[in-house]
């Protein structure tokens, strides 16, 4: 699952015990966001017993299904050395505007129908900016932030602004379908959600497909160097274009999720989670330079995340510090992959 | 360079003319008031300062950005907020306030401009997750200072006036605003560190190899960046007279593409401020115009998204060739 930059990293010298322990983790960056978790339930469990509970578990997997399956399709366009930050709004685009779709016209649409138009607009509207990025030869930061306030925009001027909760049976259906239910000693309910599994099926999808299929292969190389993918004769525009379609897909089954997990849909939601879910996925070890990471990192980072979140509550620290130590996390982890990756060039 | 740089000048004074004219049709006369275009005045600088910065870190080249501007800005203002009554109060001594709130943002900016350079020049992180880090660290400092609630400032006349009153009939912050940017410009123009900051963004292999330090080099250009992000900050507080740890949500985005309209080149090594000068002022006429035509805001960011767009393909497109070859060899005489 390692990446081909950090494949050769092995050379004449020998490096001494700690350099190779560097050396280990660059060629496993799952370890970082692993290691990260430990810690942080360590700590959490030392100073209330409660918080290891299944009930707990739960809550964090619940809480990590959207932000997981936002976080998989950045990381495979960051693997082929992209960045998209439209997809927050590619999401609330494709919720909003297929919720008010269905409610109107096909009130009676199965769940499955539904996530496979999701899927599709996501992927149409994702494959947009793959073409622009390639049309424009611009960065891809650049280009995906005009499109995130273009379609964000668009949607807010133009399909609407208010919220409903009448949203379709199915979806809301889908929303609370159980999978596993616990009751935890104070006679709290706690169930977990069946969508969770969707994105333990598109995880496994994602990760078989970076792995064992061409598309996968032309994923790290054009994110490692494209050059010399193109002189391996993959067609690095049309790769560009498969990535940000693909992180576009899964964003447009995110926003369903999303609908059908609140049972309401809101045209301001999502908006302003890119920076979390980006944080994620560096934390988990994906260069922004592309060529690396794993799917594997990746969903650890989106639990690091949630974790977090939730455990500051228990902490007594006032939530409104999470975007302070969230920032502190990118920059650690920033820092971390900085230092590995010069490691490997000296 | 210099052909297509002229070029770009021409086109942002044709820019500011067409949307003045676009607005003597489309409103009223009103938009021709002397109070209008001071008002333009006193917002420009904010976004103008915010934008010079991404001017600063794109040229540096290296795939330069700088995320955490408007971020900075409203931490600086925070922090300033927060620790300069503990100085002087400002009723019994508001110029000594207002140096000191001035003075305690700047340092703000210095420091937090200082953690970008250091953490792209010295820790060599990529400009975008080191400022998109640092981004997210000024918010939530920002957040969890000031509990997420708005800070008042409160009337204080020699703030409000800097903020907010005119001088000759042109607003203070604009007057500072454009010596600012002429100060810029001299830098960059006449000093080894705007002669070495354009050679590294356009070649950083050459300027490794020419003995450039180029460390130090990204250290100072994000320093800088920061400090004129905490200007900014200064000005917003002055004209609002209040300060919000989310103000200017869509400030990211402007910043960006006032550089990009200034035909400044993200892959670095291109950039001019007098273009950045422009740009800016180009984009608040069609703000207030579309502000006077009452457009919806979301309409706004929907546009600004789509000019984004539109001037990263201008700078793509090579106009030259669709002009006719006759027109084209005077054009090349005349430059």
């Amino acid at each position: 699952m390692t990446a081909a930059r950090t494949v050769q990293t092995d050379d004449t010298t020998k490096p001494g015990r700690l350099a190779q322990l560097w050396l280990w983790s660059a060629r496993h960056p799952a370890v970082f966001p692993a290691a990260m978790i430990v810690i942080t339930c360590a700590i959490i469990g030392a100073v209330n017993p409660d918080f290891l509970h299944v009930a707990n578990l739960f809550d964090i997997l619940r809480a990590s299904a959207i932000r997981g399956l936002l976080a998989l399709g950045v990381f495979v366009v960051l693997a082929a050395g992209g960045l998209d930050v439209s997809f927050t709004a590619i999401a609330a685009f494709v919720m909003y505007s297929l919720t008010l779709i269905v409610v109107n016209f096909l009130p009676g649409a199965g769940i499955v129908p539904i996530l496979a138009c999701a899927a599709l607009a996501g992927g149409v509207l994702g494959a947009v900016n793959g073409l622009l990025v390639n049309a424009l030869r611009a960065p891809a930061l650049i280009v995906t932030i005009g499109t995130q306030y273009a379609l964000r925009g668009a949607l807010l001027s133009f399909v609407g602004t208010a919220l409903f909760m009448n949203i379709p049976g199915s979806m809301s259906a889908f929303g609370q379908m159980p999978l596993a239910t616990v009751t935890t000693a104070r006679g709290l309910t706690v169930t977990l959600p069946a969508y969770v599994l969707l994105t333990v099926i598109v995880a496994l999808a994602t990760s078989w497909m970076l792995n064992y299929t061409l598309i996968g292969r032309a994923v790290f190389a054009v994110g490692g160097k494209p050059e010399i993918a193109a002189r391996l004769g993959f067609r690095v525009a049309h790769v560009r274009i498969f990535v940000f379609a693909y992180a576009g897909m899964l964003a447009g089954i995110a926003g369903v999720l999303h609908v059908s997990a609140n049972r309401l849909a809101n045209p301001f939601d999502l908006a302003g989670t890119e920076l979390p879910v980006i944080a994620a996925v560096v934390l988990g070890g994906a260069r922004i330079t592309g060529g690396s990471g794993t799917v594997l990192g990746t969903m650890l980072g989106v639990i690091l995340i949630t974790l977090v979140s939730s455990v500051l509550i228990l902490l007594g620290i006032p939530s409104s510090w999470q975007t302070a130590i969230l920032g502190g996390f990118i920059i650690l982890a920033g820092l971390f992959f900085a230092r590995i990756d010069r490691m490997i060039l000296k | 360079m210099p052909r297509r740089a002229d070029a770009q000048l021409m086109f942002l004074v044709a820019l500011n003319a067409l949307v003045l004219l676009s607005s003597l049709i489309l409103v009223d006369r009103q938009f021709f008031s002397l109070f209008n275009f001071q008002s333009m005045g006193t917002q420009v600088p904010e976004l103008g300062l915010l934008a010079l910065g991404v001017m600063l870190a794109m040229v540096s080249g290296n795939g330069g950005i700088d995320l955490s501007g408007i971020a900075l800005a409203n931490l600086a203002g925070v922090i300033a907020f927060l620790l300069a009554p503990l100085i002087f109060s400002s009723e019994d001594a508001p110029a000594a306030f207002f140096l000191a709130f001035a003075g305690i943002a700047l340092a703000t900016g210095m420091l937090g401009g200082a953690l970008n350079g250091a953490l792209i020049g010295y820790a060599g992180m990529t400009p975008i997750i080191a400022t998109l880090g640092t981004q997210l660290l000024f918010t939530g400092l920002a957040v969890g200072l000031t509990g997420g609630s708005a800070l008042r400032l409160g009337y204080v006349q020699i703030i409000d006036d800097f903020g907010n009153m005119p001088i000759w009939g042109i607003p203070y912050s604009f007057a500072l605003f454009l010596l600012i940017a002429a100060a810029l410009a001299v830098l960059l123009k006449f000093t080894r560190f705007g002669n070495h900051l354009f050679l590294m963004g356009s070649n950083p292999k050459a300027a490794r190899f020419a003995g450039l330090r180029v460390q130090s080099m990204l250290f100072r250009t994000y320093l800088l960046a920061g400090i004129l992000a905490s200007i900014a900050g200064i000005i917003i507080a002055a004209r609002n007279s209040s300060i919000k740890w989310d103000y200017g949500s869509s400030y990211v985005l402007v910043a960006i593409l006032i550089a990009v309209m200034a035909g400044v080149r993200p892959e670095g090594g291109y950039g001019r401020v007098i273009c950045v000068v422009l740009s800016a002022m180009a984009l608040q006429i069609l703000s207030s115009l579309l502000n006077f035509m009452q457009i919806s805001n979301f309409f706004r960011d929907c546009a600004w998204g789509l000019m984004l767009l539109l001037f990263l393909a201008n700078a793509r497109v090579d106009w030259n060739a669709y002009i006719p070859a006759a027109l084209r060899g005077n054009a090349r005489q005349g430059s």
